[in-house]
């Protein structure tokens, strides 16, 4: 799948034009586009159908035996005092209680009784009490600047009308990224004190941020059924994994001086985590918050799809009503809601230490905030029985700006019909078909032949053996055809990703006006949850490869860009230095010292981005890919554990494979280089 | 001095690190040299340490950096674990003390500065002082009126609100002293504690330690690469190369009787007054004619050589005693001024 990657890491020539290797490799893939589109005649010729369709004695049937053992755990499972059911059941209540607080809080208010005769006795809090929280935080955070900001995004859910479900999204985040945060830190902890914790945990962390985010909604669904609950536990679950890989890794940056002065003064193991490690490492863990917090709020909206309800709801509602205005509205609000936390999370990772000075004599002094925040709360929550306005925002003067956007979305597909479907028609007939009917041509024990050697040159045996396995594991399952269709479409989407972001990142590298641009767009891009980027493309391109295409080449464009910049940037600057006194011009410096230094961190950053597209390729199944994706989805649809599994696995499977041959090549281009063979994953 | 009991001391300790070293060092009849040591596949960062350090001494630890000094004083406070041998502090091994045990050790009897500071950078200098006071469980009144009085004693009063970032590094390192005395150690390591600091800095710095030393009587381990440092603070100087200790001295016999060519190389250079006495130098037998004076044999040159440069007789040199054991000339304190070896 990538064999001009693998060229480049082939052995320096020495006598050769061309290395034995990269000839090789050349002469393969010659081989395999001749097989590739002489596959079928081949077949028929040699009466050998097996070439082209997977036989079906290879086949197993791993997927019924996984729904067979979920059906087995839901029903029959049983641990002596309670059964299995029962402990799920205990596990959604202790969920469903804060989770029922904190909409409370936001939302419903507290209610007594139920249905009809439900008597609300505490409102919510209201709209400006709200405001005026996020605005506070946005101040002790950072500064006046930062409230402003803040209150502002916060005040536009109210005025146009996206209140009541973001305060709903916003319910699930507060719940999950405290149990994502603690659940996280404490696994961290683990894994930095026991070696063996560590080494069970990295691989399952692994698989977890491989496998696509709806093939854990599948058996989540089955275990806990449709609702808030479901959707909390797979929002935590998928949260989860970046902050134990900080935690561990923010643990273990802590200088040994400081762990060694923590033995020396008597620490007792507690002691040392608590009061010595966890504190000195606070900056780091406070990345892995702003993560936790991001991916929560990515995957509260994908789990509406499992009832979490709020924003993500609204737009997966006007998504399947094709309500273009209704979808861009709430897709637009979860935009303002994610940057606005992401701002708000990123000033307390950079939130300076404090500064000395005296402790003030009395409670309101040392306490400003809580207090005027109390204040508000109350004041707004009394007022508000008099003052309706006061309470919740007024309908009328609520904006909508769903007919806006209808009309504008319209006006582009009008006028400019012709030229979209210009491009795209192009683009399918020119690059996605072809590449399409290429991959899926080629027969699969040739391809299965080509990854398995590709990992035997790039890692010997051990790698090799990685890569017949997993790809044995799809095909076994039945799943080859979708799993090219998946590989096909990941590629060209990646390869696009790489021709823009390659020379994006390049531009950021050289330019400091440019690179600040660019990075403000990036991580603008970065913020956004994933489901987000189907919305413009659907309306503009409606259903289709194409459309997933740049919904994924959009979402996977950044790390493309800021792998290639960090890698030009962090080149020795005396390299740099010798190349301008040995009188190269601007393009040479480029070319022939820039680009093959920064080589590792870009392929690095390749990797991402393929990581990236895989687990967008899966959302895009929305509208309407025929890859694994899309076998997901429809397990998803039709709550089929076992093939929701088996298909997720796969995609995961993919991805594992891509990322050890791509981190190997780079490991051998950094070793070429002798430059620090660290990973800057 | 020489009388004083012996406070901590390492007998035959190895440190090896590497796969199996324990088993490698087991299997030997003879002591390993280093090419056996590297055959094997392992680094010896500490080979046969030996070292007693005396109650109340300055006992520095002098080698240049991958010399194992480093290790060796982590060995003594255990925090990295010998290969081999024993640790004897106040007649107990303290390889054999248990988990439980060696966190009492830790907590009441040592005190260690670190070359970067080590101060946790989320509390403030009170806090950070009356950390190990605070991990005993002391209340926080005791503990926090202990630590105001190291803080007072370190100079650093005024400051105690402040947060390790906000100080300099001099500062930073007054505040990790402070910190290691809050518990009075019986033994106090000092692992290059001012090498992180500008040379002026490390100057006063050293004063510092002198002053304090001069108040507290500690019995110190102090780590340095830097000779010269070593000279002015010691009572007795250890000097390392590959892992192994090769002449255990007082400044003055290292400079007066080197034991082989690597440590005449670093005393070659550094300024003989500063480090010999009136005795080392001194003509032995009564003053053959007129004396300008008495000077007394235990004075360093540098103390004496304005007063005998000056006068155009030569001094009789006395002991404690009061008895005239030699003579000191002008010539004498030339050549130890500019280094010029006796001819």
């Amino acid at each position: 799948m990538a064999e001009p990657a693998l060229d480049t890491t082939a052995p320096k020539p020495k006598a050769l034009p061309v290395s034995p290797a990269a000839l090789t490799w050349l002469l393969l893939g010659l081989a395999t586009f001749v097989l590739a589109h002489t596959s079928r005649d081949l077949s028929k010729a040699l009466d050998a159908r097996w070439l082209v369709k997977v036989p079906r004695e290879l086949r197993i049937s791993m997927k019924t035996d996984i729904s067979a053992f979920m059906s087995w755990l839901v029903e029959d499972a049983h641990f002596g005092l309670f059964s299995f059911t029962d402990l799920t059941r205990g596990i959604a209540w202790l969920l469903e209680q804060p989770y029922d607080l904190a909409k409370a809080v936001l939302v419903s208010g507290f209610v007594q009784g139920l249905g009809n005769e439900a008597v609300q006795w505490l409102p919510p809090l209201s709209w400006i009490a709200v405001v005026f929280v996020v605005a506070a935080i946005g101040h002790y955070a950072k500064s006046i600047g930062l409230a402003v900001f803040v209150g502002l995004c916060f005040l536009y859910l109210a005025v146009f009308g996206q209140w009541d479900s973001a305060m709903v999204t916003l319910a699930s985040i507060l719940i999950a990224v405290p149990l994502g945060v603690g659940g996280g830190l404490l696994l961290g902890i683990g894994g930095y004190r026991w070696r063996w914790f560590d080494r069970v945990l990295t691989p399952v962390l692994d698989l977890m941020q491989t496998v696509p985010i709806f093939a854990y909604l599948v058996p989540i669904l089955f275990l806990f059924g449709f609702g808030p609950v479901s959707a909390l536990v797979a929002t935590v679950i998928y949260a989860m994994p970046p902050m134990v890989r900080i935690t561990t890794l923010a643990l273990r940056g802590v200088p040994s001086e400081i762990r060694e002065f923590g033995t020396m003064v008597g620490c007792t193991g507690r002691q040392m985590t608590w009061r010595v490690l966890v504190p000195s490492a606070m900056p780091g863990l406070m990345v892995g918050v702003n993560q936790v917090i991001m991916l929560s709020l990515n995957m509260v909206i994908i789990a509406s799809m499992i009832g979490a309800g709020g924003l993500g709801y609204d737009v997966l509602t006007s998504l399947r009503r094709l309500d273009i205005g209704g979808g861009l509205e709430a897709g637009v609000a979860i935009v303002v809601l994610a940057i606005a936390l992401d701002r708000l999370s990123q000033a307390f990772v950079n939130r300076p230490p404090p500064e000395h000075g005296e402790t003030a004599p009395s409670f309101a002094k040392r306490h400003p905030y809580t207090l005027a925040t109390l204040a508000v709360i109350l004041a707004t929550g009394l007022l508000g029985l008099v003052l309706p306005v006061l309470q919740s925002y007024p309908a009328t003067a609520q904006i909508t700006t769903g007919a806006f956007w209808e009309n504008l979305v319209q006006t582009i597909n009008v006028n400019y019909f012709d030229q979209l479907e210009a491009v795209k028609t192009f683009m399918v007939l020119n690059l996605l078909v072809p590449v399409k009917r290429f991959l899926v041509g080629v027969p699969w024990p040739w391809f299965i032949l080509l990854v398995t050697l590709a990992g035997w040159q790039l890692g010997r045996w051990k790698l090799a053996l990685l890569c017949f396995l997993l790809s044995g594991f799809i095909l076994v399952n039945g799943l080859w055809t979708d799993a090219m269709e998946t590989i096909y479409l990941c590629g060209v989407s990646v390869l696009i990703a790489a021709v823009m972001g390659i020379p994006l990142g390049v531009v950021a590298a050289q330019n400091q006006k440019a690179g600040r641009f660019i990075g403000g767009f990036i991580d603008t891009l970065q913020t956004l949850p994933s489901f987000v980027y189907l919305i413009p493309v659907v309306m503009l391109f409606r259903v289709g490869d194409f459309s997933a295409m740049i919904a994924v080449v959009l979402y996977a464009l950044a790390p493309a860009v800021r792998y290639t910049a960090h890698g030009i940037r962090s080149i020795d600057p005396q390299l740099i230095e010798a190349g301008t006194v040995s009188g190269c011009t601007r393009w040479q410096l480029l070319w022939r010292i820039k680009l093959p230094l920064a080589l590792p961190e870009i392929m690095l950053g390749i990797n991402q981005t393929i990581m990236l597209a895989l687990s967008m390729l899966v959302i895009t199944a929305l509208v309407g890919t025929r890859d694994l994706g899309q076998e997901v989805y429809i397990a998803l649809t039709k709550a089929d554990t076992g093939r929701g599994i088996v298909a997720g696995v796969s995609v995961a499977f993919i991805a594992i494979i891509a990322d050890r041959l791509i981190a190997a090549g780079a490991r051998r281009a950094r070793a070429r280089l002798g430059l620090a063979a660290e990973g800057g994953r | 001095m020489q009388e004083k009991p012996v406070k901590l001391a390492c007998r035959d300790v190895w440190k090896l690190f590497g796969e199996g070293a324990e088993r490698f060092l087991a299997a030997q009849a003879t002591a390993p040299g280093l090419p056996e040591i590297q055959a094997a596949g392992l680094v010896g960062a500490v080979r046969a340490a030996n070292i007693e350090v005396r109650q109340g001494e300055i006992f520095v630890i002098m080698g240049l950096s991958g010399s194992g000094k480093s290790t060796l004083v982590r060995c003594l406070s255990r925090l990295i674990e010998p290969t081999a041998g024993e640790i004897l502090f106040e007649d107990t091994d303290l390889l054999r003390a248990s988990e439980r045990e060696m966190i009492q050790i830790r907590r009441h009897k040592m005190g260690m500065v670190f070359q970067h500071f080590a101060l946790l950078p989320h509390l403030t200098v009170l806090q950070n002082v009356a950390f190990p006071l605070e991990v005993q469980g002391v209340a926080r009144t005791t503990r926090e009126a202990r630590a105001l009085e190291i803080i007072e004693l370190v100079g650093l009063k005024g400051r105690e609100a402040y947060y390790p970032r906000e100080l300099s590094g001099g500062q930073q390192q007054r505040v990790g002293i402070a910190r290691s005395l809050a518990v009075e150690p019986e033994i106090w390591f000092l692992d290059e504690p001012f090498s992180a600091l500008d040379p002026l800095i490390r100057r006063e710095m050293q004063d510092e330690f002198l002053r304090l030393q001069s108040m507290l009587q500690k019995t110190i381990v102090f780590i340095t690469h830097d000779f010269d440092e070593a000279i002015r603070l010691a009572d007795r100087i250890a000097i390392m190369k590959d892992g192994a200790v090769i002449q255990v001295d007082t400044p003055e016999q290292l400079v007066l009787a080197p034991a082989d060519d690597y440590v005449a190389e670093f005393t070659r250079h550094i300024p003989r007054a500063k480090v010999l006495s009136v005795r080392a130098v001194m003509q032995p037998g009564p003053p053959g004619g007129e004396v300008a004076g008495q000077v007394a044999a235990g004075d360093r040159i540098e103390a004496v050589a304005d007063q005998v440069e000056a006068a155009g007789k030569p001094f009789a040199v006395v002991d404690e005693t009061g008895a005239v054991v030699g003579s000191l000339d002008r010539r004498a304190v030339i050549d130890t001024l500019i280094g010029r070896e006796k001819g």
